[in-house]
């Protein structure tokens, strides 16, 4: 059984958001890390780079397989986690924490409603 | 989808260990049971066990049986003596390869071969027709059934296979080498036939037994130290090491001058199904050939993608993976025969991105940077 926090929203494409006021951090999930396998190599924007909603931001790749990454905000890139760009196995070992991609300042807090709680997330995972 | 998969003697181990399962080859396989890199890592410097009761195991007995081999596949089965294996070749009159297979032979007149699960019914089919021409005793059997088939890979593989036999004859067993030894266990014993082979490009064994005492013998080689790995390990050891696998590097299409693989051909041991266009292939000379990549860039080369030298398509890529030796993508693939050579720099399409590469002979793959420090 893979790790679904409460606190945190949840895309369909297996992201997760956690709100710290008006910034997103953003990660894979639990769920995906497992499914993909050890993370070797990621491909995450520049500061300052626009993202609209479920627009790819990035890639994840593992030994078995490459994931593209959606963003599930709209908003600007402020910070991007470049301290697991070379360690990448934190993705696996961590992906809630220490394993988190980018931090967006949101321009759109209505889009939230579209996210899942950690129920819906669940609910979605057994479906996939 | 809903297609029944053939489980091994093994199964329920895998699932007692967490094994996530994949589909390959008709068979309900342990992809990996925690991390690929470090069950990968866990056979260059330790040892590590895998199930490959998958691959298809036939028993090819009776007068006829050195004939039809000596027919059927590229090697010299004359020059194979009992209790010896080695790596060969069935290819088909266009001098494509149907398989490639271990031989071992287990007595004047009698075989085991070992063929890819993808291949099984192919090969039996293919070998059915060429029996009657022997106009002598020949039974062609598929054992696969009833036997597991364990590896141990790795530098500790012969002190934990020593441990679990509690012998110390193995030292003597050579690479290519076979001889079936007693498994002793509580009130149990079995035979186990223990062949110095692999796939890893590491010191190991391949281990042949009943399928009623497959389970006993893992779990003992377990204890003993050994690391439960899986295809996707598998995978990434065979990619370093620069074997090919049947639908990667290898196939019906393919000849062994392409593959690289004329040394498991012996041209001079007289008549053979393919010789003859192999024998043409070689006179033309290749138009490709297989080679090594190493990566530069922040990207895994995969099955499929075009390699180009100077904007120009030279070359595809037939299996990458991430190196965790050496911490780069390292791939195989079919490059023109004009840039098929050492140190040559090419590019890699990655999904519309260009990648450096360097050409390097498959051998060069495998380098073991720390090994010293770690073992």
């Amino acid at each position: 059984m893979t790790l679904i926090p409460e606190n945190l929203k949840y895309s369909k494409t297996h992201e997760w958001v956690r709100m710290e006021n008006d910034i997103a951090v953003i990660g894979i999930t639990d769920h995906a890390q497992s499914e993909l396998g050890d993370v070797v190599f990621l491909s995450l924007p520049e500061v300052g780079r626009i993202l609209k909603y479920d627009e790819p931001f990035g890639e994840v790749e593992s030994v078995k397989a490459v994931s593209e990454l959606y963003s599930p905000l709209s908003g600007e890139v402020v910070e991007v986690n470049t301290a697991i760009i070379d360690s990448t196995e934190v993705v696996n070992e961590d992906p809630y924490e220490r394993g988190w991609l980018i931090k967006v300042r949101i321009s759109d807090p209505s889009e939230l409603d579209k996210l899942m709680d950690a129920d819906a997330y669940a609910k979605h995972c057994e479906g996939s | 989808m809903n297609q029944t998969l053939y489980r091994t003697p093994l199964y329920d181990a895998h699932v007692e260990l967490g094994a996530r399962l994949t589909p390959f080859a008709g068979w309900e396989m342990p992809l990996s049971y925690k991390s690929i890199l470090e069950e990968a890592k866990s056979v260059r410097y330790q040892a590590g066990i895998f199930d490959i009761s998958h691959m298809g195991r036939l028993r090819i007995a009776g007068k006829g049986a050195a004939y039809i081999l000596q027919l059927l596949t590229t090697n010299d089965i004359e020059a194979l003596s009992i209790g010896k294996a080695h790596y060969s070749l069935m290819t088909n009159p266009q001098g494509g390869i149907k398989d490639d297979i271990i031989v071992y032979r287990t007595g004047k007149s009698e075989f085991l071969v070992v063929v890819n699960a993808s291949n099984t019914s192919k090969v039996i089919a293919w070998i059915e027709p060429f029996i009657p021409q022997t106009e002598e005793e020949l039974h062609v059997e598929n054992t696969t059934s009833h036997t597991a088939m364990i590896a141990l890979q790795g530098p500790k593989a012969q002190s934990i296979l020593e441990t679990v036999l509690g012998t110390p004859e193995l030292r003597e067993l050579e690479r290519f080498s076979h001889r079936a030894i007693i498994f002793k266990e509580n009130e149990t014993s079995a035979e186990l036939l223990c062949c110095r082979t692999g796939y890893t490009g590491e010191d190991g064994f391949e281990l042949i037994v009943s399928k009623e005492y497959a389970s006993l013998v893992w779990n003992a080689l377990l204890a003993a130290g050994a690391t439960p790995c899986g295809l996707g390990a598998r995978d990434t050891l065979r990619i370093e090491a620069g074997y090919p696998l049947y639908g990667h590097e290898i196939d019906e299409s393919i000849s062994p001058v392409e593959a690289g693989l004329m040394w498991a051909v012996k041209l001079e041991k007289g008549n053979f199904i393919g010789r003859d266009a192999i024998l043409e292939a070689k006179r033309l000379g290749p138009k490709c050939r297989l080679m090594g990549l190493l990566m530069h860039g922040r990207a895994l080369p995969r099955q499929g993608y075009t390699i180009y030298r100077e904007n120009r398509e030279v070359g595809v890529i037939t299996s990458g993976t991430f190196s965790p030796l050496r911490e780069v993508g390292v791939a195989m693939g079919f490059l023109n025969t004009e840039v098929a050579r050492p140190y040559v720099s090419v590019e890699v399409d990655i999904r519309g991105q260009r990648y450096g590469a360097t050409v390097v002979p498959k051998k060069e793959l495998l380098q073991k940077p720390h090994l010293e420090e770690k073992s």
